[in-house]
């Protein structure tokens, strides 16, 4: 197994976390931002658990509810997918235990949008959903984009969870968090550090950018 | 007389392969009644005990489920090899179905840090199937990992040792009696800091009342 495959396969799966995630991310920051409803501090502290959880206990409850006999896993497994120990567990432990990131730097960049300009568009006729995709997620975006950015990176190095979900099969749910363990209990050095390597460099560059994305934000505010 | 024997007292922490936890746990509780010395775990693949021990984990006694990771740290000389000693055995079993061939996916240990994975690879490769089976395999990370994977209904098969099918709840489907000579060694390793307290203990282990209880949970006493 190739350090390619690991990293291509980690790198996949991620971008299909951050692609599923988003849209869901994006609709709670905004009702955490800008609405009122009963149960919002429940959801908004449920939303953050991942963050603060032992990320194994969230793999519990990931493999708990997505296993075959779980909740979720018993129907889907009765329709011929399986979540545990494939891919596919691998993109739900990284969406979960990502989600809290985006949210929570959406939700700040919703924030910051004035409201006055919402109110603006409204009283010129624009709907709720036109305000929405024509005011504030345009100028939101940055923050919202930084977001999906740094969940994106946690995601290509979650293990807690995933080693639990999807476990560690060598060429079908190995990542590159998972491939440094194993190449570490095995005494494979050489092969951890060039996994490492990787992790640093796109850890790295995701954080930067994210950064960056927030400097020209605050640039263009003041 | 009390503060006597709290001066004396010693910790040993004990490196000992996952099959052998429970067994191990009762044996210390009974060990710690007459004993001033505490007794403290580390339950691990032995692959993975071996390599915490080779990075100087503070391990006084190593058990492990095979020859194998016993002679890699005998010939770097982190254990003592007069005091190693072999005294259990074991057999495999396949839980869950028997029909490897009908079975979509086999939960094995890891065969490259799990002894008990890499018996049932020898056991695969002795019977001629392996080459067909191993795309299904589920490598984990311990026997028990593979005791749970099964039960919980996300593997259909899995090779784990007879005495871990009776702690668990899983149905034994096939017990293989011609399987790979399975061997526990014992050794007191060189860098021990409770050196005297890990070879009172490991007498212990050799004796009668211990040998009962490594019985009652199945294994062979030689």
């Amino acid at each position: 197994m190739s350090d390619f495959s690991v990293v291509s396969l980690t790198v996949r799966t991620a971008t299909l976390a951050a692609i599923l995630m988003a849209p869901f991310g994006i609709a709670i920051a905004w009702l955490l931002a800008r609405r009122q409803w009963p149960g919002k501090s429940i959801i908004e502290t449920v939303v953050a658990l991942p963050l603060v959880m032992p990320p194994v206990a969230t793999g519990l409850i990931l493999l708990k509810t997505f296993g075959r006999r779980g909740p979720i896993g018993k129907p889907l497994h009765a329709l011929g997918i399986d979540i545990v120990f494939t891919w596919r567990g691998i993109v739900i432990a990284m969406a979960v235990m990502s989600f809290p990131l985006l949210v929570r730097a959406s939700r700040i960049a919703f924030e910051e949008v004035p409201l006055r300009l919402e109110q603006i568009a409204r009283t010129l006729g624009a709907s709720p959903m036109r305000v929405f995709f024509t005011v504030t997620l345009p100028l939101a975006k940055r923050g919202v984009i930084g977001g999906i950015l740094l969940a994106f990176a946690r995601s290509l190095g979650e293990f807690g969870a995933t080693i639990l979900v999807a476990g560690n099969i060598p060429g079908r749910t190995t990542t590159v968090a998972t491939a440094i363990y194993s190449s570490v209990q095995l005494g494979e050095d050489d092969a951890a550090y060039r996994l490492l390597l990787f992790a640093v460099v796109v850890a790295f560059a995701a954080v930067w950018t994210a950064e960056a994305l927030n400097r020209r934000r605050y640039r263009l505010r003041t | 007389m009390i503060l006597h024997a709290l001066l004396l007292a010693a910790e040993v922490h004990v490196f000992a392969a996952a099959s052998l936890s429970d067994a191990l746990k009762q044996i210390a509780a009974s060990y710690e009644r007459q004993s001033s010395d505490r007794i403290v775990f580390n339950f691990g693949s032995s692959g993975m005990l071996a390599r915490q021990i080779e990075e100087d984990a503070p391990a006084d006694l190593f058990v492990s489920a095979d020859e194998a990771r016993m002679n890699s740290l005998a010939q770097k000389g982190l254990v003592d090899p007069k005091t190693r000693v072999s005294i259990l055995s074991n057999s495999l079993v396949i839980i869950g179905t028997a029909d490897l061939e009908k079975a979509d996916r086999i939960a094995i240990g890891d065969p490259a840090t799990v002894p008990a994975g890499t018996y049932a690879r020898d056991y695969l490769r002795k019977i001629g199937v392996w080459d067909r089976v191993q795309p299904k395999l589920i490598p984990l990370e311990n026997v028990r990992a593979v005791l749970a994977a099964v039960e919980s209904g996300n593997a259909d098969a899995g090779f784990v040792y007879r005495t871990d099918a009776m702690i668990g709840h899983a149905r034994v489907a096939k017990e293989i009696t011609n399987g790979p000579a399975i061997s526990y060694p014992f050794a007191v390793t060189t860098h021990a800091e409770s050196r005297d307290a890990a070879r009172r203990f490991l007498n212990y282990l050799k004796s009668k009342r211990a040998a009962a209880v490594f019985r009652r949970y199945g294994f062979i006493v030689r």
